[in-house]
């Protein structure tokens, strides 16, 4: 199911297929050019494998963009473990829903991209985390792989060539944090998911302790159009540091709200005013969070100018991140919005280290105090301090991502909760001077 | 010795061996770099953030339990940002933490505490509601007041790495996270009670202790472990002459962090109802309480009048009495009353083993090669259960030098786990089964070769030679029971060989030829229980028994005599691998006396002359003429443990391996004594199931 009408803005590399009938079978991918990148990968070697993907300028659609070619470069060449391919279908981030389309529509897209990977690095394996939420897509992915099973594209000597690749799914149990790579390689191991202290990192002892290749789906979606037109062609389809195409998914107060492939270093106004047809109502965005609610959150003047990559998100302050798009119009309430925020980080949190588990938690009591415009200017202060305390400070990458949003939205915003407490007259223990004031 | 790097913390040019964390680089240099997750020994977690520091060239603050020392490595331990993190690490912690410390257990030995003390701020931001769970009770010794958990993982990673259980997991995630056993409402374990030890706030606690004194109250005495032979230092909190604690508070003994529940808990049976506080003798077949002087003259008139016609004793010694006791005991038996029926419960054969290894230097081991040594071989024992000290140190010697363990048992153990090899056998044929691991042992280093009672006899002899053909240095540990069986034979309480190993003239009888025998005059028992497995034989035998519970010989003596426990006296005692330790007496029971003072007071009353019955003045005779025992005093005095080496040639005697016979104890068993404890009985009463008092 496609959630939205393609753009005629939109440039279909890894969506080409989407919106055909059928187009997750094996019959309408193998019509469409599928598998034909795997087939021309088999002649090629593992270096011109790698080094295509390092020339299209590919960086990880996961959100952290780290450039695909050289993570797969770091894998030890001889290795007396065996290698593995892991996909991150653990797609958590709010405002993110780009990997479900791909694999909801084109999962043979996704499988040969791993053969491809596999090739580049030598793994006879892979498996796809996908997360708890996502269920229906294992039967999807399932039935996908079994089709390239029979169709000889996995398994034992794929298509006579004397190349092994064996794939397999595996479904979390509902955890943002598992789309944390190294979480996510603890609970694909059967254990709880929590983050491992790096290094090592996944390209030396990943999964099972084995050199690891593990990138986003899109990451992957995106290799076999890579090899199909080569890497310097790909990556002039985007900007120069930044290579290619980008699931954007564009959510909030759009008119069109949906998945578009965008190429890299599309205008922020563009996308909003002519693919995305444009604020609801007419009205004046007041938020733009570019990719999922763990970046910064920027004001609407600021994000107008910008374009959708990674350096003029990071010149702006914020991250291009998972490509998930969050427009908040003037209607929108940016306490409440810090606060719906923060509840999913608290909920999320893996508990592991002090400073993202008790500086969620706390920071959503009180957020949710100040959105029931109790409180003091102290506390506006205080939910700044604290982010700041987190950031930087914590085991993983989720206390950033909870408190680098919470933080921009307290710089930039501060007016609304100031607003929202001069509006309550209610006793409140404020502790720190004397009890019970009067505000 | 790997390379050193060089690097520079707080200034100071430091030194340290490459792989070193800069935690432990900065702690050998004096400087403190605060923690709570990281525990020296134990996995690596950087989840508390409190060790967070700066390192020049790194643009984030870096943990330092998990960041290995560079070359030219910049480290500030106090700069700004470092000191405003910690303050709001402690922040965060004590948000949700209830501040209830004037009345939890661990108040004033809380690590929460100090470091809020140190490194916190002195008020708090965080005016909502704590995040609360009602406090568990997860064994008769483990209580979990979840509120007061910071998560530091120490109790999940001692319990799963350390003693090798897993019992305890995480559930629920975030602010929710909870350390739970992992049999979901109680702890299948080992209840050794790790977990309370290693935690740093007052999160779990000590179903003995919770609640009963602050532990400024107490006087912490440190002594040995009064149950097992592996000589564990157990430290005893005392308020007034009431022993209310055992814990391991200064890891100072030979055990370092390990306790078991014995150490921990079963000090309880010193005040258990049937205690006997006041001698008893038995006029017309019932037992009447009688002063102490009444009691010693009597015995020491029966003793008098039976060695003046020439009558017959019989003496049965104590595993559990101190080196001191069971030395005096024997020159008692045998200068004052002319006799070598002297014998005590054997429970292995170290005799066999001080004959076969004929004197030769460093073939015993200490407790610390289980430690250190490349390989070992366990033999014919569940470690786990018998001797856990000893199966702790293999563990731990797996986890950090990844020496390779075999066991040869009759059944699964725990060793199976990470051993090199195991192999089940029947009893008896231990040694075919060692033979068949022959090739794989050969490869090895060096080995460490731990027996229990399945050896005996001349058993012991080809397990010797069997050593000696691997053609590696052999070291070897003889399982014995108790606290002091080793001492008892060092001792001497044996019928044919003297203090030392060095045989008698005339031996006398052994323990179950006294028990059988029709014609004794007088069985004296001092600390043992040899009616509950023998008859007596003769029926007209005086009975003295010296004992803390009327035990089934106590039951038959004539005199009882109520001895002071172990943990109520000082003294010394020799462990499994013949390391000397020193007893300092914590509580007190009014009305009992130290074995050795009974026997003093008897042997004055019979107008013996056998030397000053203070324990100083009789370890200074052990020190001078027992073999092996010329151990040094500051070693002893200083609370630590000094390894005797009685070997000096064969020992020639007869073998009696059907002298010896192992109790086979488990960890909440240990003969008589362990029957008083109410917490070891507790555990055996409801296993595997959650007690409710």
């Amino acid at each position: 199911m496609l959630f939205n009408a393609p753009s005629p803005l939109e440039v279909k590399i890894l969506t080409r297929r989407l919106g055909l009938p059928n187009s997750a079978s094996i019959e309408t991918n193998l019509a469409n050019g599928g598998y034909k990148s795997f087939e021309k990968s088999l002649e090629m070697t593992q270096d011109q494998i790698i080094q295509e993907v390092k020339d299209s300028n590919l960086r990880g659609r996961g959100g952290a963009g780290f450039p695909t070619g050289m993570k797969w470069g770091f894998l030890p060449r001889q290795s007396p473990k065996p290698k593995y391919i892991v996909v991150n279908a653990d797609e958590s981030e709010p405002g993110t829903c780009k990997d479900r389309v791909l694999i909801e529509n084109d999962p043979h897209l996704l499988i040969e991209g791993c053969l491809i990977a596999a090739q580049a690095v030598g793994a006879k394996a892979g498996y796809i985390y996908v997360r708890g939420e996502y269920r229906y897509l294992i039967d999807i992915l399932d039935k996908a792989i079994g089709e390239a099973y029979s169709r000889g594209y996995l398994g034992k000597n794929i298509l006579g060539r004397g190349v092994d690749f064996d794939l397999y799914t595996h479904t979390g149990a509902g955890a943002y944090e598992c789309g944390e790579e190294s979480a996510l390689l603890e609970s694909l191991e059967g254990k709880r998911g929590q983050p491992r202290i790096r290094p090592p990192f996944p390209a030396v002892a990943g999964l099972y302790q084995c050199p690891t290749v593990l990138n986003n789906v899109e990451t992957y979606c995106a290799v076999p159009s890579i090899i199909e037109m080569g890497g310097k062609a790909w990556a002039g389809l985007g900007i120069p540091k930044a290579g290619g195409t980008k699931l954007t998914c564009l959510t909030g107060h759009v008119n069109k709200t949906g998945v578009y492939e965008l190429p890299l270093g599309f205008p922020v106004e563009k996308m909003i005013n002519e693919v995305g047809g444009g604020i609801r109502g007419g009205k004046k965005m007041k938020a733009f969070i570019p990719g999922g609610s763990s970046c910064p959150v920027l004001t609407g003047e600021e994000a107008w100018p910008l374009t959708m990559d990674y350096d003029s998100m990071a010149k702006a302050g914020t991250m291009l991140g998972s490509g998930g798009v969050i427009i908040m119009d003037e209607t929108t309430d940016m306490v409440k919005a810090a606060l719906r925020i923060m509840h999913f980080y608290a909920h999320e949190s893996c508990g592991w280290c002090i400073p993202c588990r008790e500086g969620t938690a706390w920071l959503k009591k009180l957020l949710t105090r100040l959105n029931q415009g109790v409180g003091t200017a102290k506390d506006v202060d205080l939910v700044g301090d604290l982010a700041d305390n987190m950031l930087g400070k914590t085991f993983c990458p989720l206390g950033d991502a909870a408190a680098l949003p919470t933080a921009s939205i307290v710089r930039k915003f501060r007016h609304e909760f100031e607003a929202k407490l001069a509006r309550t007259l209610i006793a409140v223990p404020d502790m720190a001077n004397k009890p019970f004031v009067i505000v | 010795m790997a390379d050193l790097v060089n690097l520079t913390i707080n200034g100071r040019a430091i030194q340290a061996p490459a792989g070193t964390l800069v935690i432990d680089a900065a702690k050998k240099a004096g400087i403190e770099i605060p923690a709570f997750c990281y525990y020296e020994g134990y996995s690596l977690q950087a989840a508390c953030r409190m060790c967070l520091v700066e390192v020049e060239k790194m643009p984030k603050l870096q943990a330092a339990c998990t960041l290995p020392v560079g070359e030219g490595m910049v480290v500030r331990t106090e700069s700004a940002p470092v000191v405003k993190t910690r303050k709001s690490m402690l922040e965060f912690l004590l948000a949700n933490h209830p501040l209830d410390c004037p009345v939890c257990d661990k108040g004033g030995e809380c690590e929460l505490q100090d470091m809020s003390f140190r490194y916190g701020v002195g008020e708090s931001r965080f005016t909502e509601m704590k995040h609360h769970v009602d406090e568990k009770q997860w064994s008769p010794v483990v209580f979990y007041d979840g509120p007061r958990c910071i998560l530091c993982y120490r109790c999940v990673r001692v319990c799963n790495e350390g003693m090798g259980v897993g019992a305890l997991g995480i559930i629920n995630r975030g602010e929710q996270s909870l350390i739970t056993p992992n049999a979901e409402d109680h702890l299948d374990c080992d209840e050794c009670g790790m977990c309370i030890d290693i935690c740093p706030v007052g999160a779990l606690t000590s179903g003995t202790y919770r609640y009963r004194t602050r532990p400024w109250e107490m006087k912490h005495v440190g002594s040995i472990c009064a149950f097992c032979s592996d000589g564990c230092k157990t430290t005893l909190g005392v308020r007034g002459h009431e022993i209310i604690r055992g814990n391991n508070r200064d890891r100072s003994g030979i055990n370092g962090e390990f306790l078991c529940m014995k150490g921990r808990y079963a000090f309880d049976f010193i005040e258990h109802p049937a205690r006997l506080t006041s001698p008893l003798m038995k006029v017309n077949g019932k037992f009447e309480e009688v002063s102490w002087s009444k009691a010693l003259e009597a015995a020491a008139k029966k003793f008098a009048e039976v060695k003046s016609r020439g009558g017959k004793f019989g003496i049965a010694g104590s595993t559990k009495t101190t080196n001191e006791e069971n030395f005096y005991l024997q020159k008692f038996a045998r200068e004052g009353l002319g006799t070598n029926n002297i014998d005590h419960h054997r429970s292995g054969d170290v005799v066999a083993l001080v004959d076969a290894l004929d004197g030769r230097a460093d073939a015993l081991a200490a407790m610390a090669d289980v430690y250190t040594m490349t390989a070992s071989l366990v033999i014919g024992s569940d470690l786990a259960q018998e001797h856990p000290l000893i199966a702790f140190q293999l563990r731990a010697n797996n986890r950090h030098h990844h020496g390779n363990t075999y066991a040869v048992t009759k059944g699964p153990v725990r060793e199976d786990k990470y051993a090199a090899a195991s192999v089940r056998c029947e009893e008896g044929k231990e040694l075919e089964a060692v033979e068949g691991l022959r090739e794989q042992l050969s490869k090895e280093k060096e080995l460490l070769v731990v027996f229990g009672d399945a050896i005996k006899g001349e058993a012991v002899g080809k397990l010797v030679a069997f050593g000696d053909s691997l053609g590696i240095p052999v070291k070897y540990i003889c399982l014995v029971d108790y606290s002091n069986s080793r001492g008892a034979m060092d001792m001497g309480l044996l019928p044919d060989l003297g203090p030392g190993y060095v045989p008698v003239d005339n031996p006398g009888m052994t323990l179950p030829e006294m028990m059988a025998a029709r014609d004794l005059d007088v069985l004296w028992v001092v600390g043992a229980n040899p009616l509950a497995r023998h008859e007596l034989g003769s029926s007209g035998a005086f009975v003295v028994a010296q004992e803390m519970f009327l035990t089934e010989t106590a039951k038959r003596a004539d005199i009882v005599l109520p001895a002071s426990a172990a943990y109520e006296k000082s003294g010394t005692v020799t462990n499994v691998t013949g390391e000397c330790q020193k007893l300092h007496a914590a509580g007190r029971t009014m009305g009992t006396k130290p074995d050795l003072e009974i026997l003093g007071l008897i042997a004055k009353g019979m107008g013996l002359n056998l030397g000053i019955w203070s324990s100083s003045n009789v370890f200074e005779e052990i020190r001078k003429s027992v073999r092996g025992y010329n151990i040094p005093l500051p070693i002893i005095a200083t609370g630590q443990a000094a390894q005797t080496n009685p070997l000096s040639g064969r020992v020639r005697v007869t073998p009696r391996p059907d002298l010896i016979q192992s109790a086979g104890n488990t960890l909440f068993t240990s003969g008589s004594l362990g029957r008083y404890s109410k917490k070891l009985t507790s555990v055996l009463e409801h296993p595997g199931q959650l007690y409710r008092p």
